[in-house]
């Protein structure tokens, strides 16, 4: 484990978490979580969590990022934050 | 509310802060969590199932009941998804739109006037409209294949390398709804309709629990497959890992099935017309 | 004072997941969108989870797929040469799980749109009141 590495993913997960509930947009709200989703599949991939890491990069970067993007095709765009 | 929510989320933070000056530090080889349960099964993995991802054993066999109602957790919150969304009654739209294929010209059709029959000359598209796009629609039938080849190794080299039942199930699952997004919801409905899928998600749970009755069946526990050994003709140990691959195809079976329903209603409301 | 910089440096990423733990956590309590309270709560979500996993980390290890597959036999299996598998089991279940968590979730923000047609938690108390 390269810790120099790990500090940067991690400050990349803080920036997209935050970026993810502050922008006011609900399509990049849900873009912006996929992105996270893959920067946490990277941070257990070095910390040799591979197997949780595979399941993270296809489900929560995958799937969850493309339920999102239904629901807000289904319902609005809008949020007031 | 947002002052209290502040004050809230840091009282939070901050007591748990304060709890980890009593946690061992990052990466401790002799730390507590490391130091009871998991050394037995790193150490007895390979010579009581014969399988080297030690995950992937401790998941089917060792903690196999924790899967199976985990499995069933998927499957009823696909049942829910249903319940929650599906409408039955089919609205006709006002309007209806054709694509004649061989110009590109699309067709509107008045309610009352009749439409033009599905054929190779004719398309149904949604009623938002997108321009036919070839290069996304090539790209995606270049991939599909690919990837449901690749999610089926997944399954089944789960034993010896990453992977396993979860995530060769999401793979298949994510390479019909590629395919959904690509075409129309309509045509992936001719590939895998939702009477369809609902059954998939059954025989999935069915597949995990059969396994586990037929070791009762074969005169051991529930979920033991060693007793498998007399079907497979192999000394138990194998028998272990062929077990382990069984309930790990139903798995896969189960988790697709589900990640193409929940798709299939939250992308349409529940009406299953027209989609993303 | 090299104490308390090797206490910091143990202890830096435990911090960092804690402060995950709080974004997610202010997100479902002030937000006032429905998507926006999902978002948060699977923020929270993936912070325990990698709290947990990093419970399990070990160093100088390396990942818990055995070495030489079926020829181990000879060669003696250490406990320290693998990180510990146990937090990797259950969460990787925990992560399929919270997708599932996820789809009934948004199916239910479906419906309430359906029914308010807004997703502003304010606006459809409104509406409950104008009743």
């Amino acid at each position: 484990m390269i810790w120099q590495i790990e500090l940067v993913v991690l400050l990349i997960v803080i920036i997209c978490g935050i970026g993810a509930i502050t922008v006011k947009d609900l399509l990049g709200a849900a873009i912006l979580f996929g992105a996270y989703s893959f920067m946490m599949c990277l941070l257990w991939a070095i910390m040799g969590a591979v197997d949780v890491a595979f399941t993270e990069a296809s489900v929560g970067a995958g799937i969850s990022t493309v339920l999102f993007v239904a629901t807000v095709f289904r319902t609005s765009r809008r949020t007031k934050d | 509310m947002k002052t209290l929510a502040i004050f809230i989320v840091l009282l939070f933070g901050g007591l748990l802060i304060y709890c980890t000056l009593d946690f061992p530090s990052w990466g401790d080889p002799q730390a507590p969590a490391s130091m009871h349960v998991s050394p037995r099964y790193i150490e007895r993995t390979m010579e009581e199932t014969s399988v080297p991802n030690i995950v992937t054993a401790v998941l089917a066999d060792y903690r196999g009941y924790d899967t199976m109602f985990e499995t069933i957790v998927i499957f009823s919150a696909g049942v829910a998804c249903l319940f929650l969304l599906r409408i039955f009654k089919r609205i006709e739209p006002e309007t209806q739109l054709y694509r004649h294929i061989p110009t590109g010209i699309t067709l509107r059709i008045a309610k009352g006037a009749e439409p033009p029959r599905e054929s190779r000359e004719f398309e149904r598209i949604d009623l938002m409209w997108v321009p036919y796009d070839l290069i996304i629609k090539t790209s995606a039938r270049l991939i599909v294949p690919f990837s449901q080849i690749f999610a089926l190794y997944v399954i089944a080299h789960g034993h010896h390398s990453p992977g396993g039942g979860f995530q060769g199930g999401v793979i298949l699952g994510a390479s019909i709804i590629l395919f959904a997004i690509s075409h129309n919801l309509r045509s992936s409905f001719t590939r895998i309709s939702e009477k369809f899928a609902v059954l998939l998600c059954g025989l999935g749970v069915f597949i995990y629990a059969g396994t586990g009755a037929l070791s009762i069946f074969l005169g051991s526990n529930y979920l033991d497959y060693g007793a498998l050994s007399k079907i497979f003709g192999v000394d138990p140990v194998t028998a272990r890992s062929h077990g382990i691959l069984m309930v790990e195809i139903g798995v896969g079976i189960c988790v697709m099935a589900v990640m193409v329903h929940l798709y299939y209603n939250l992308a349409s409301a529940g009406r299953h017309d027209e989609g993303l | 004072m090299n104490e308390l910089i090797s206490i910091i440096m143990s202890k830096l990423n435990y911090w960092i997941y804690i402060v995950l733990m709080m974004i997610g956590l202010y997100a479902m309590i002030a937000k006032k969108n429905l998507v926006k309270k999902i978002i948060g709560m699977n923020i929270l979500q993936t912070a325990v989870i990698l709290f947990f996993i990093s419970l399990g980390a070990k160093n100088k290890a390396t990942i818990p797929i055995i070495i030489h597959g079926h020829a181990a036999e000879s060669h003696a299996i250490q406990a320290t040469d693998y990180i510990n598998p146990l937090p990797h089991v259950l969460m990787l279940t925990a992560i399929v799980v919270a997708v599932a968590t996820l789809g009934v979730a948004l199916a239910l923000v479906i419906k309430v749109f359906q029914q308010y047609q807004t997703l502003e938690e304010d606006e459809i108390l409104a509406q409950l009141k104008d009743e």
